[in-house]
Formats: C-alpha cells, structure tokens, sequence
C-alpha cells in the first residue's frame, strides 16, 4: 500500500504539477505549537511537510537550523513528544509528512521501534542527514517492513554511481541538495546547477525534490521547472527565530504561500 | 587481564569499508561521500608507494626528530616500585606527537594537488602541528577552534598565528572540540572541491582512523624495536591517555599482535565518573553515531550528545576513535578512570622525580602508573610537554604568573 508521500507524489504528477516541500523544526518554539505550524502550512498550499527531529550536533546544518535546533532541545523535544505530535495533526490532516535528522538519536530510539512508532503515528518518511545507503542496510528493512520511505539525499559531488545506489536504495523521493554546502547557504546561479539536476532527474523511477538555499518564490519556480518539486527549510525556519510563535507562523505562511503558488503555477 | 574474544595474531584493523566489527564506516552527508572516496583512493595509493614513505621518513628524521627516545624513568621507578620506560614524544618537534600525522597528511594533501588544509583543535597541539607543516610547504591553513579552548590555550593560538593559520573561533554548542570539529566538517562540505580535512585523531569518517593510525603507529613501532634492545623483552602493559585516541592507538598498533602485552587507555575521569563531569567515552559512554562514525559516545537517554568536562582539552571530547571501541568490546585493551587531581598529582610526580613537565593529557597516563602492579615493565607514552599547560597549571596551584 502506497504512504501519503507515495501518493501525493503520484496524484501530482497526473496532474502534471510540481511538489512545495517545507522544512520546519519539530518543537521550535515549542512541540505543543507544531500542530498548528503544519495545518498552517498546509492551509498555505504546501504538499509534503518535513519536520526537523532536533539533534545537538546538526554537522549538515547552517546556523539559522542550528539554532532551532538548540531551541527545540532547550523546549525538551524528544521524539516520543514529536510521534504525539503527529499524532495530533493527524486528527485534522492528511499532508504527507516526514521526518529529518541525524541518525544517532534513532540508534538509541531503537531503528525498528522507531519505524513502528512513527509509522503508528501517521509519520510517511524518514531523511537521515548522516546514514548513507552504505550504512543504511538495516534501517531500509526497517523502513520497508513499517511501510515508511527512506529518503536518500544526493549532492552536485554524487556521481553516476552513487544516483544509482540512491535510485535503487531509496524511497518516496530523492532530495537533491543543490550546491556543495551546509542548510541556508546562499544559491548561486551556478550554470552547472541545471545540468546536475537534469542528470539526476532523468531517468529516475523516484521523484526529485530540490533544496538547499531556496528562499524566494523565483527561485523556487526557476528550480521546480528542472525538478519535481523544490524544498525550501532556513527561509521558513527563520520565521521563528523572534521566539514569537504566533508572529512567526503568520510570516511562514506567508512566505510559504507566496512560494506554493509559484511552484503550482508551473 | 580480560581474555580476548579473538585471535589477535593477524589482526590488520578495518576492513575494505573501514568497519572495525560493527564500529566505524561512514556515516556522513552525502556531499561528503565522494570526497571520502577520492582520499580513500589517494591514500591506498601513497600506502605502497615508497617514494612517499621515504618522503615521511625523511621529514620524520630530519625535520620532527624521530626516532624519538624511549627513556628509562630510574627515580620514578624506583619510587613507584615498577619498571617504567617512557617514550618521549614530547621531545617531537611541536612538543607533541600530533606532528606525526599532520605530516603524514598535509604529504598527503599535497599529492592530491590540494592547496587549502583546515583542521580542528581543542587543546591546540593538532592547530599547531598542522599550522606548522603548512607553513613548512606553504599552504593555506584555517583552524576551528572552540571559543572556550581559544580562553584555556591561548598560548597555542598565538603560536598558530605567528605560523601563518587562521583561526575561527566556534561559538555553537558548548564551544569546545566536538562543535570545532562539526563547523570544519561544515566547512568541509561547502569548499569540499578545492579544500582538504586534516583531521587530529582516531576518529571520524573512514578512511581517517585509519590513516591517522597508521602516520602515528611509528611510535609503537620504534618503541617496540627500543624496548626489545634495552631489555631483551616484550613491557608487560603499554600505557597511553586516550581522548579520541591517536597517540594511544600509534603505540598500541604494533603491540595488539603481542597478546601478552596488556594494552592499557587512561581516559580523562575529570571531576570523577560519578560526577557526570568527565571524557571518559569507553569508561561510561554507550555505543552511538557521531561526527562520521560508530563508537562508543557519551550522551544522555535520547542520544544527544553530552557536554564534557577534562582539565585537558586535548582530552576534553565526548567520543573516542572506532578502533578503541572494537579493542575495548574484543577485551583486547583495558581502558581505566584518571580524575583531574589524580593527573595533578602524575604531572608533578613526573616532573618531581625526572625533571620532565609532561602535557595534561599525558599526566592522566603517568597517574596510572601509581595504579599499576608493582614488579612490572612498562612503556608509557609521553605524548606531550607541559608547556602549554603553565597557565591551568598555575590557576590549579592558585599562582598568578
């Protein structure tokens, strides 16, 4: 049976339209507010949600996600208070969600107990920062038996060989970080951004979602036409770096609304 | 001493994909996978070519020191009822064994036509080994360094400046090694075609604790052919501090196949292991994933990782390289609690009986030694001088210099 991201990923393609993925932390202010930040979200046209799971060295991460990330742990996110959270949002939405961060606290969760509780609790993917295929083995059978994508990153450094082990390994999509860097970095209109993207995107059996340094609905429509969706993470996350859950949110929609409709408009 | 699991005789250390047992790999983003591959290949490249190895010898020699003397510690044994040698790295160019590995690789980094070298530091040693060999072949240097060890080392970050380095000071997390070491990884990643990593020990992502290993297991080498001379034996334990691990796995290394040679880590108990407020990873951590790789790590229930606390900043690091953590796991090493007081107390026992002012870190391996069975033959390696350590030494003995 297909997840939700399987299946949003397949009804947007009939509809021949592109996928706004949005980034935010879990528990940044706090994990009570989550709920409404992702029905937020959604409300603002996003398709696929990906909540950050906190971790205390994000070494992928740029400061402005480091910084929710110190946030989130300082407010005692853990990931028993995120599956809750799911949970919740689940009684009002079916937006497809996944989960992001490091692998070391799933170690410790237990790989197999974490795929069955964020399965029980309406999570449809999981992206590891720092678990690539080549020591991913027992976590991909643990995602596959619990029916949960694995979501594999590819970066501009990947070569033939390694869009194939993603390919093969990965599931529900591939997310492709646009240029060689940490969250947040800036996109530059690098000319072989397009030709990169394209050697990933063709011929793939996955979806391909761009991120990395998209902060503005141009951007964001520049790269949606290359791809099947884009990401966009710090641009959002920053909403909330005042500490004011309410203000923050209304400026996140706002941004997120402003950057689905560009991306739905191709 | 713990029976051992396995048959150590022809041990080699990690395989093709750089797993000792199930501690290791690589477990990184995706950006850096390839850069991994590409220093896997260079490496396996330099390791059987003997104009590099003449290259690193000739440097080795001339320019560090080596081989540097295992010293017969008369008056400390006699005074601790043992029988202690000493292997003098502090007498290596730099003060510390550090130099080893960065020359082993910035030769490395040069052969793979990279002109840019970052590197972390905590108590500063791998900063200015690293900042040295730079300047030596005249290259770029930037060195991540933790806010709080550039205010407790600041002796070492003029010695890196003076050097030519740059040195970014690291304000995320608790300030210290582990966050230097996650902002040059960060660094890594963003710059990962022109720039090469030099890493500072045992750990990390494959193929690094084992290069690290092998540019630093000259001192187990030598210090074997040594004591074999002086004493026509085999030491019944080797004896080195451990914080990520890199002196200590450099003379372990040639030891491991000698099974009766009992292989003995000090790792830094701080305020004591009760107290929660040490490094001692294999001592009181659990397994875990961090900074590339799987080994023992200190964190709390969720696996977050913990702040730690050392009077030595060079051991001051919440993990510990994978090689230690399969020695550790097979028995075939024995890993023991030095507090601060008690390396206090080693570094003036040393420098009290011998005259010598041993580092910090290398205090917590001379402390074992008042631990140790009486009657024994041991090698301790001195890893480093104490010289950097004057200013913590002096606020300990509550002296304004």
């Amino acid at each position: 049976m297909k997840n939700r991201i399987e299946k949003k990923f397949a009804e947007l393609k009939k509809a021949g339209k592109k996928a706004m993925v949005a980034f935010v932390t879990a528990g940044d202010p706090n994990l009570k507010f989550t709920p409404q930040v992702v029905w937020g979200l959604e409300e603002a046209g996003v398709d696929v949600v990906e909540l950050g799971m906190p971790f205390s060295d994000p070494m992928a991460d740029g400061p402005v996600i480091q910084k929710s990330s110190e946030r989130a742990l300082k407010a005692g996110t853990k990931l028993p208070g995120i599956f809750k959270a799911v949970e919740t949002i689940r009684k009002k939405s079916q937006v497809p969600i996944l989960l992001m961060g490091y692998f070391n606290p799933i170690l410790q969760y237990g790989i197999s107990d974490y795929f069955r509780d964020a399965k029980g609790a309406g999570v449809d993917g999981t992206l590891l920062v720092d678990l690539p295929p080549e020591e991913g083995e027992e976590t991909r059978q643990a995602a596959r038996k619990a029916g949960v994508s694995l979501i594999y990153l590819l970066a501009p450094t990947s070569d033939r060989k390694r869009i194939d082990l993603v390919r093969k390994k990965g599931s529900g999509f591939i997310y492709y970080v646009s240029l060689t860097g940490v969250t947040g970095a800036a996109i530059h209109a690098q000319p072989e951004v397009k030709g990169q993207i394209q050697k990933v995107v063709k011929g793939s059996r996955l979806p391909v979602c761009v991120g990395f340094g998209i902060k503005t609905p141009e951007q964001a429509r520049a790269v949606a036409k290359l791809a099947d969706g884009v990401v966009v993470g710090s641009a959002l996350v920053d909403c909330f770096a005042s500490g004011k859950p309410q203000v923050g949110l209304e400026k996140a929609k706002k941004l997120a609304a402003s950057i689905a409709k560009a991306v739905h408009s191709i | 001493m713990m029976k051992s699991k396995m048959d150590f005789k022809k041990y080699k250390g990690p395989d093709r994909r750089g797993h000792f047992g199930s501690f290791g790999g690589k477990y990184v983003a995706e950006t850096l996978m390839p850069a991994l591959f590409e220093l896997e290949a260079a490496y396996d490249k330099i390791r059987r070519d003997r104009d590099f190895k003449k290259e690193f010898d000739y440097y080795a020699k001339n320019y560090v020191g080596r081989p540097t003397p295992l010293y017969h510690a008369a008056r400390l044994s006699e005074k601790l009822g043992l029988k202690v040698y000493l292997k003098r790295e502090d007498l290596c160019h730099t003060g510390a064994h550090k130099v080893n590995n960065t020359l082993g690789q910035i030769l490395l980094a040069r052969r793979m036509g990279k002109k840019r070298i970052i590197a972390e530091t905590g108590a500063g040693q791998h900063g200015v080994a690293t900042a040295t060999m730079c300047a030596l072949f005249g290259l770029d240097c930037e060195v991540y360094m933790g806010k709080e060890d550039i205010a407790r080392q600041s002796l070492n970050v003029f010695r890196m400046k003076l050097l030519g380095a740059k040195v970014i000071p690291v304000t995320s997390g608790s300030a210290t090694l582990k966050d230097a070491l996650n902002e040059a990884l960060r660094d890594w990643i963003t710059n990962i075609r022109s720039t090469y990593y030099c890493i500072g020990t045992v750990a990390g992502p494959h193929p690094y604790p084992l290069l690290v290993r092998d540019f630093q297991k000259v001192i187990g080498e030598e210090a074997r052919r040594q004591i074999l001379k002086a004493e026509g034996r085999l030491p019944d334990e080797v004896v080195a501090c451990v914080g990520g691990g890199s002196n200590a796995m450099g003379i372990f290394y040639p030891f491991i196949k000698d099974e009766k040679v009992e292989l003995v880590g000090v790792e830094a108990a701080g305020s004591g292991v009760r107290t929660g407020k040490h490094a001692a990873t294999l001592v009181a951590g659990k397994v875990g994933v961090l900074h590339g790789q799987k080994s023992y790590l200190l964190q709390d229930e969720e696996g977050q990782v913990m702040e730690t606390h050392s009077i030595s900043a060079g051991l001051d690091y919440p993990g510990v390289g994978p090689e230690h953590a399969y020695l550790h796991e097979q028995g075939r090493a024995r890993y023991v609690p030095v507090t601060d007081a008690e390396a206090m107390a080693g570094f003036d026992l040393l420098t009290r009986y011998e005259g010598i002012l041993p580092a910090l870190e290398s205090s917590h391996a001379v402390a074992y030694l008042s631990k140790a069975k009486k009657g024994r033959l041991l090698v301790v390696n001195l890893s480093g001088r104490g010289d950097k350590d004057m200013g913590t030494i002096a606020k300990v003995k509550k002296v304004s210099l």
